[in-house]
């Protein structure tokens, strides 16, 4: 659910640059730029990154400032004059932000084990198994894609609490365990894996276990890794369904906890900064160290099937 | 492919398929059933028939949700359309760092909507950034109110959501020039075309169908925002809760002792309707083209 609901879930396409030659095997004369419109280029892209990392640049940097520095001053600084980590202690002080990373941590891990044991069987049913009724559950994942989290948000809380799960973080998990949409994106890397691999292996006598174990999923780790990466960014962004299911403030996950010391309006905006880049900075790595899967198992989706 | 028992397909797909029934379908049927209901978070649950729905009609601040909406996705539309493909353009071509500015610019698309909101929402301070460079070039002598004005709150989100939807746009848009053939590109150079008329001749009818489906997404994200409205009014929905957006109304009704989770259905059937529209239009276009 999780990432069915988020801005973040999965682009099914692809990001393959649209040719590596570009640049150096056209034509005189066509697209190949001169200095002056390369340098133009840079420039450009050098002020786009300014207006999208300057915020989060500023964020960090307040975060660093310390209790005598006037964060309000009117020209701003951007290099902390007094460098302290101290409002990294501080905001554990006023809230307890670790245990909030746990239970994020915690959601998340339940997400992705239940997303990719689930949605790998489920896709390798619907790809390579032939069967009664396959047309309509197929039909039926699909549905659901039209229909926005948030419009089931209220029945799903009213399910959650009925399994007496509200207020606790197997309730803010369970739901999503299972996201549809994942289903789908393993049966088109499933369906991708060319089929006369898996006939070889049923001369060779090989079970549907077997094939998919040793044929079908060394061949889709793109796809899943994807989905690893998307899950644990849907569930540790995600804000309305926790917002929703949680009320003991020990059980918070870092957004609402986040909010919570926000809501706070006496709150001091270093110690609001240092809970923003806790939670913040945990993506930008799991990001920076994945993104080369990603790219990778998002051409491997872009198959078209 | 064959499989010697016949049950073997529903083993696999059976935690899935338990997931879709329990977590997915019966929560739409009991959407539509609660919204006939007076149901609350403690207790209730009588058939009250049409009620709810007859509620929504006057709703004075449902109307003032209605009304942040369309401004929020006429807003988004032209902008989120638009600004990506432009970025993408930018990088495009295959030149040295070109990784790094790609991942950096969809930066903003990983974090989430409350860090965002949290941040801007500091940058917007009446005593934050964006204030005290106003000042200091002495645009303006107080701060300007972005995020106590009924209005200004509204379009500080919408500002918001376009800075941290630009990246994702971008990848879509990214992916569908690649698709443009460049021997079109390379024919309209030899006849002598401007770089401006192949942007207009070539490059915008091949991405003209990415075009109308970034749309379609933007509108229904539009009607679905939450958090970022939500963490800039510090939960209170601006002055007086007019800047409340249709989800944050469902998240109210759903909790606490004003809770109505008839009603949060009731709205949230609404608002699913209200989401077919944009789908539906994508899917006629899209016959009318094929």
């Amino acid at each position: 659910m999780t990432s069915s609901r988020s801005e973040t879930s999965q682009p099914s396409t692809t990001t393959k640059p649209a040719r590596d030659s570009q640049a150096s095997r056209g034509s005189r004369g066509f697209n190949t730029p001169s200095p002056a419109q390369t340098a133009a280029r840079y420039l450009l892209l050098l002020l786009v990154l300014l207006l999208v990392v300057g915020p989060f640049l500023w964020q960090l940097s307040t975060s660093l400032k310390g209790p005598d520095e006037d964060v309000y001053t009117r020209t701003p600084s951007f290099l902390p004059e007094q460098l302290t980590f101290g409002n990294y202690g501080k905001v554990a002080d006023t809230i307890p932000v670790w245990t909030y990373a746990l239970n994020s941590l915690i959601v998340a891990a339940v997400c992705i084990t239940g997303n990719v044991v689930g949605c790998t069987l489920a896709g390798y049913a619907l790809a390579r198994l032939r069967f009664r009724g396959a047309k309509l559950v197929l039909g039926l994942f699909l549905a659901t894609l039209v229909l926005p989290g948030e419009v089931t948000i209220v029945s799903q809380y009213v399910l959650v609490r009925s399994l007496g799960l509200a207020d606790s973080l197997a309730g803010v998990a369970l739901p999503g365990a299972i996201a549809m949409l994942n289903v789908l994106l393993m049966r088109t890397a499933f369906a991708a894996v060319p089929l006369e691999l898996d006939q070889a292996a049923l001369v060779d006598g090989a079970t549907v276990w077997q094939r998919l174990w040793h044929i079908g999923l060394p061949n889709v780790r793109g796809m899943l890794s994807v989905i690893v990466i998307f899950t644990f960014i849907g569930a540790w962004d995600d804000f309305l369904w926790p917002l929703i299911v949680l009320n003991d403030p020990q059980k918070y996950t870092l957004t609402v906890g986040l909010q919570y010391l926000n809501g706070t309006f006496s709150a001091n905006p270093r110690l609001i900064a240092a809970g923003t880049m806790i939670a913040f900075l945990p993506i930008v790595v799991v990001f920076g160290v994945c993104q080369r899967f990603f790219f990778k198992g998002v051409e491997e989706g872009a198959v078209k099937g | 492919m064959t499989h010697r028992r016949w049950f073997t397909p529903w083993l696999l797909a059976g935690p899935a398929l338990l997931w879709l029934a329990v977590f997915n379908l019966w929560p739409a049927v009991n959407t539509v059933i609660l919204s006939f209901t007076n149901a609350k978070p403690l207790g209730g649950g009588q058939f009250t028939g049409l009620e709810n729905y007859g509620r929504l009609l006057d709703d004075e601040q449902l109307a003032d949700a209605l009304l942040n909406s369309i401004v929020f996705m006429l807003v988004c539309l032209p902008l989120l359309t638009v600004l990506p493909l432009l970025l993408a353009l930018l990088v495009q071509r295959k030149i040295p760092g070109i990784t790094f500015f790609r991942t950096a610019f969809y930066t903003p698309v990983i974090a989430s909507a409350v860090v965002v909101a949290l941040i801007w929402g500091w940058v917007l301070d009446d005593r934050g950034l964006v204030n005290g460079m106003l000042q200091q070039s002495g645009l303006t002598d107080s701060p300007v109110s972005f995020l106590t004005d009924r209005w200004l709150l509204l379009f500080s989100a919408i500002a918001l959501t376009v800075w941290k939807g630009l990246g994702y746009y971008m990848v879509i848009y990214l992916s569908a020039l690649a698709n443009v053939p460049r021997e079109l590109h390379e024919a309209a150079a030899v006849d002598g075309a401007s770089p401006l008329r192949r942007f207009w001749h070539v490059t915008l009818p091949g991405v003209r169908p990415t075009m109308m489906l970034i749309s379609v997404l933007i509108s229904v994200s539009a009607l679905r925002v939450f958090s970022e409205l939500y963490v800039l009014s510090h939960g209170q929905g601006g002055p007086g809760g007019r800047d409340m957006s249709v989800v944050m109304l469902i998240q109210m009704y759903s909790r606490g002792f004003n809770g109505h989770l008839g009603y949060a259905s009731a709205l949230s059937l609404m608002l699913f309707v209200i989401t077919l529209g944009p789908m539906l239009l994508l899917m006629r276009l899209n016959r009318k083209a094929a």
